[in-house]
């Protein structure tokens, strides 16, 4: 069974067509790379499954949540939405102001209601499984661009979602720490997660990936 | 007055209006240079029958002082000219040259004479006390009046009589920087009663049919004219003009004229005239008999107090305008746009009009609705106009906050609300503390206009105490550094935050 499943997708963004009819399906522990030049669309679909950009036409469901057109989803929906989905973006967007630790717990104890002291060590063990349990205390401005993505990618499973959104995630590494992440998000989807990752990094995503599907011009090309 | 200006311009007319201005004011000049001038001081806001506006004609003065600076002038063979001069900064302009003499119901006193040349005195007067006619039976002086409220003219002699009877009788002193609200504010019941010279309670009671005046005398004063210290040749000149105008009438005709004349002028000059080499009347006490370092010793407490206050209305009013500022910037930031629309109109408005101004509707303009205690009307003024500045300084620094931060928070699943109080309301913080520190070292400055609504707090203490001593040297000094004593551990307090904020 798909745990993400999108059927014509269309996302506009004002009178511009930036998505056209997209339909995919991944399954439980799939890592599907989407590759395409810039402007082809894959963060657009992304965005939308996130629920941060709405959906024109088609439908996105998501372990059995359904998103059609319409407005942004809000309130209940949001929430059931974000159960399911987290999202690693390309510049991460750690919270300027917290360190590594309190981005992660933060959604665990103001979304989740989690008492802090469970939901920080729940963080500190998320962020050494990681590789970056020895940052915890530092604020992002002092994290590199592998380690803030580690953070972000800590932040993102904090709560548990099957589905892992990651939009560019070479962007900000070197060659040798690709090779790290590749690895990463293999173990990752090995325990049972699945993952689907916009690159236009061919190699990375050939080295992560266990299918890959091409846009363009907002159409899935193969 | 022989040298007026009166200019009328007519839109359409703009340009040849200029060219007469520029003529008018050349040969103004001219005729300046051929007659000397007499340029005297004084207030019009002060009213009849002091120096007023003449309704008739706006650009010209009536009131006796006028008056009486066209005898002076006669007598000196120059042409008077008046130089419009806010009461309380008469002394310092006419003893740093502005003009020539002050006039303006000018009161004799012991700083006076220390600091200025002052000429014979040629008005008494006695200071008395109005009150609402329904308490006018129980009201009869000041010691009736314990634990009520006195208003009057700040640096006066009735408020130093006010300032003892303070001590005395534990009446509660109200300073105006007018003569005109005492008694609109007597009249809607914010204070119980006015203590100021009888010209004035005079004119009150005809303004105010419902206040009447009591007839005991609280006190005795005399108004004269002040020239600056070096300046005793030309004080010696008027005060011959001056008597010789008491012995032939001249002055007898301009106080029947403006209906001040009286048994006690008559007195007045009789004595002022008999005695030509004689000390002039002795003005009531005051502190200039003290040397300023016991003034000052004296005025410190007063001006600790003052300083209090000023701290507590700013760090109150700063509280309050924060408060209005988050309400308003969160409004704009995220109402629909109708309210977004009348909160910036709401914006403008506050940050388009004067802050003084603003100060005068609360207090004075809605005095017939509802009457506000000076220090929450202060309070309310203050909040409400900075509220304007930092709601525009929180809508800016909400909408710094980059916006891939917001779309972070919502794909971690939280509400508008938690975003805007966990991640977007702290970053906006930190930027917009640098602008609202600089708002509240502003607001501790301008917390000196509500003095005009009557708080006493550190300028107004300290133009007290400059006016009773007769010099601002140490007062201005004092005063600056207890500003700065408020204001210093604020900046740097602010400072210390963004660096341990840009560090974190």
């Amino acid at each position: 069974m798909s745990v993400l499943a999108i059927r014509d997708l269309d996302v506009r963004r004002g009178a511009r067509h930036i998505v056209r009819g997209v339909s995919l399906d991944v399954a439980r522990g799939e890592i599907l790379a989407v590759m395409g030049a810039s402007g082809a669309g894959k963060t657009s679909v992304l965005r939308a499954v996130a629920g941060l950009d709405p959906i024109a036409a088609g439908t996105v469901a998501i372990d059995g949540l359904q998103l059609s057109a319409g407005p942004l989803p809000r309130g209940a929906l949001l929430r059931e939405l974000h159960r399911r989905v987290g999202m690693v973006f390309q510049f991460h967007h750690l919270f300027e102001h917290l360190t590594a630790l309190h981005n992660v717990w933060l959604a665990l104890v103001h979304v989740q209601r989690q008492p802090q002291p469970e939901a920080e060590r729940q963080a500190r063990e998320l962020l050494e499984h990681l590789g970056v349990g020895a940052r915890a205390d530092a604020v992002p401005r002092e994290l590199s661009g592998g380690e803030a993505q580690r953070v972000a990618i800590a932040r993102a499973l904090a709560i548990g979602p099957p589905l892992l959104l990651m939009d560019e995630p070479t962007a900000s590494l070197d060659p040798a720490r690709r090779g790290e992440l590749a690895a990463t998000l293999r173990q990752l989807a090995s325990e049972g997660r699945t993952l689907v990752v916009a690159t236009h990094d061919e190699e990375f995503a050939r080295a992560c990936a266990h299918r890959v599907l091409i846009m363009d011009e907002g159409r899935v090309a193969r | 007055m022989a040298h007026e200006w009166r200019f009328r311009i007519i839109p359409r007319a703009r340009a040849r209006a200029v060219v007469c201005v520029c003529l008018a004011a050349l040969v103004g000049a001219t005729a300046a240079a051929q007659t000397p001038e007499l340029r005297w001081g004084g207030d019009a806001e002060g009213g009849a029958p002091f120096v007023e506006a003449d309704p008739g004609d706006p650009a010209r003065v009536v009131g006796f002082e006028v008056d009486i600076a066209q005898l002076l002038a006669d007598g000196l063979g120059r042409t008077p000219r008046f130089i419009q001069t806010g009461f309380t900064t008469i002394d310092a302009s006419v003893a740093r040259g502005d003009f020539d003499i002050g006039l303006s119901g000018i009161e004799d006193s012991f700083a006076r004479r220390t600091r200025l040349a002052v000429t014979v005195p040629y008005y008494r007067f006695r200071e008395i006390l109005t009150v609402r006619a329904a308490d006018a039976p129980r009201y009869r002086t000041l010691a009736d009046l314990r634990g009520r409220r006195v208003a009057t003219l700040a640096a006066t002699l009735a408020f130093d009589l006010l300032t003892e009877a303070e001590k005395e009788y534990g009446v509660i002193v109200v300073p105006y920087e007018d003569d005109v609200h005492p008694y609109t504010d007597l009249a809607v019941g914010r204070v119980d009663a006015v203590l100021l010279d009888e010209v004035l309670a005079e004119r009150g009671v005809r303004r105010h049919p419902g206040l009447t005046n009591q007839p005991a005398s609280q006190g005795v004063g005399y108004y004269v004219g002040i020239l600056a210290a070096e300046n005793t040749a030309l004080r010696n000149q008027i005060d011959s003009i001056l008597k010789q105008a008491m012995r032939d009438g001249r002055l007898e005709a301009i106080f029947q004229r403006w209906k001040m004349w009286n048994d006690d002028q008559r007195n007045l000059y009789a004595r002022v005239t008999a005695d030509e080499s004689g000390p002039p009347p002795q003005p009531q006490g005051s502190a200039a008999q003290l040397s300023v370092w016991d003034a000052t010793l004296r005025y410190l407490p007063s001006l600790v107090t003052a300083t209090v206050i000023t701290l507590v209305l700013s760090v109150l009013s700063m509280a309050l305008a924060i408060a209005i500022g988050v309400v308003i910037a969160s409004g704009r930031v995220y109402g629909p746009a109708p309210l977004k629309a009348v909160l910036t109109a709401w914006v403008e408005l506050i940050r388009g009009t004067p802050l003084l101004l603003q100060l005068f509707v609360i207090y004075y303009g809605l005095a017939t609705v509802v009457q506000l205690p000076a220090f929450l009307a202060a309070l309310i003024g203050l909040g409400l106009n900075y509220g304007a500045y930092e709601s525009e300084i929180y809508r800016s620094a909400l909408e710094s906050v980059p916006p891939g931060q917001l779309d972070a928070a919502r794909t971690l699943g939280f509400s508008d609300r938690q975003t805007l109080m966990l991640i977007r309301g702290p970053q906006a913080l930190r930027l917009a503390l640098a602008p609202m520190t600089n708002d509240f070292v502003a607001l501790l400055k301008d917390s000196s206009l509500v003095s005009l609504i009557t708080v006493v707090e550190l300028t107004k203490q300290t133009t007290i105490f400059a006016s009773n001593i007769g010099s601002w040297f140490v007062p201005g000094l004092l005063c600056a550094a207890l500003y700065l004593l408020l204001s210093l551990p604020i900046s740097h307090l602010a400072r210390r935050l963004e660096r341990t904020w840009r560090r974190a």
